[in-house]
C-alpha cells in the first residue's frame, strides 16, 4: 500500500454557501417532481390499458387528500421550473439576432413565459370546451 | 473517431424540459387539482370512456407517449449530472439507473398504449 493520502476537498454542501448555487440545486431538484408526475401518469395509462375497474380505481387515488396535496406541491414545483426553464433560456440558447441586433436575454424569457401562458390556456380551453 | 451520444441524451432532455415548461404546470392542475376536485374542469373529464377514446386516437395516444416518455428522459438526465455535483460520480451504475428507468419507463409506456389498441 502506498502511504500517499492525497487530499480531497470534500463535496459536502459546498452549494449551500452561496446564493446562486442553492437556487441552482432547487431548479436542478424540479427534476425529481417531474419523473414523479411522468411516473403517476405512466401509471395511469397502465391502468387504463388494464380496464374500466383498475382505471377508476386510480381516478379514486386522485381524489384522495394524500394525492390532492402531492398535486399542489407538484404544481408549485413545475411553475417554478417553468419560470427557471425560460430564464436560464438566453444562456442555453445559441446567439440569435434579429434586425442586425442580439436579442436580449429579457425579450427571450418574456417571449417563453408568454408561450407557456398561450399554450397552458389554449389546454385547460380544450379540455373545458370537452367536458362541461 | 467514437461518436458521443450525449447530443441524444441532451436533446431528450431539451425536449421534455421545453416540454414541461410550456404546459406541465397545467397538466399537473387539471389532472391532479382541477379534475378530481372538480373545480373549472368537470370530474367526468377522466371517464373512462372518455380518456380510451382519446388513448385510441392516433394523436391522443401520441400525445401521452411524448408527455410521459420526455418528461422521463428530461429527468433522468437532470438528476445523472446533479448527482456529479453532489460528489456521487457519474459512473455507469447512476447512468443506468438513471437513464435506465426512463428506458423502462417508455417501454412500459408504449407496452400499455398498445395494449389500448387502436
Amino acid at each position: 500500500m502506498s502511504a500517499r493520502r492525497p487530499y480531497v476537498r470534500p463535496m459536502e454542501g459546498w452549494w449551500k454557501k452561496n446564493p446562486f448555487f442553492v437556487e441552482y440545486m432547487v431548479h436542478e431538484g424540479t427534476a425529481l417532481f417531474v419523473a414523479a408526475y411522468a411516473f403517476i401518469l405512466l401509471l395511469g395509462v397502465m391502468k387504463l390499458a388494464e380496464g374500466k375497474a383498475a382505471w377508476d380505481q386510480w381516478v379514486l387515488w386522485l381524489t384522495s387528500p394524500f394525492a390532492i396535496v402531492l398535486h399542489v406541491v407538484l404544481l408549485l414545483v413545475f411553475l417554478y421550473h417553468t419560470w427557471t426553464w425560460f430564464n436560464i433560456m438566453p444562456r442555453t440558447l445559441p446567439p440569435m439576432h434579429a434586425g442586425g441586433k442580439r436579442v436580449s436575454a429579457n425579450t427571450i424569457t418574456v417571449t417563453g413565459l408568454a408561450a407557456s401562458c398561450a399554450a397552458s390556456l389554449l389546454l385547460l380551453l380544450v379540455c373545458w370546451s370537452i367536458a362541461r | 473517431m467514437k461518436r458521443s451520444n450525449a447530443p441524444i441524451f441532451w436533446l431528450l432532455f431539451g425536449a421534455g424540459g421545453m416540454l414541461s415548461a410550456l404546459i406541465g404546470a397545467m397538466l399537473v392542475f387539471i389532472t391532479g387539482i382541477a379534475v378530481p376536485t372538480g373545480t373549472i374542469l368537470s370530474r367526468n373529464l377522466l371517464e373512462f370512456e372518455r380518456v380510451q377514446a382519446l388513448a385510441q386516437n392516433w394523436a391522443g395516444k401520441g400525445f401521452l407517449f411524448i408527455i410521459i416518455s420526455l418528461f422521463l428522459w428530461h429527468s433522468a438526465h437532470r438528476i445523472f449530472h446533479t448527482l456529479h455535483d453532489l460528489g456521487i460520480h457519474a459512473g455507469i451504475v447512476a447512468k443506468l439507473i438513471c437513464y435506465g428507468s426512463a428506458f423502462v419507463g417508455t417501454l412500459l409506456a408504449l407496452r400499455a398504449l398498445w395494449t389500448i389498441g387502436f
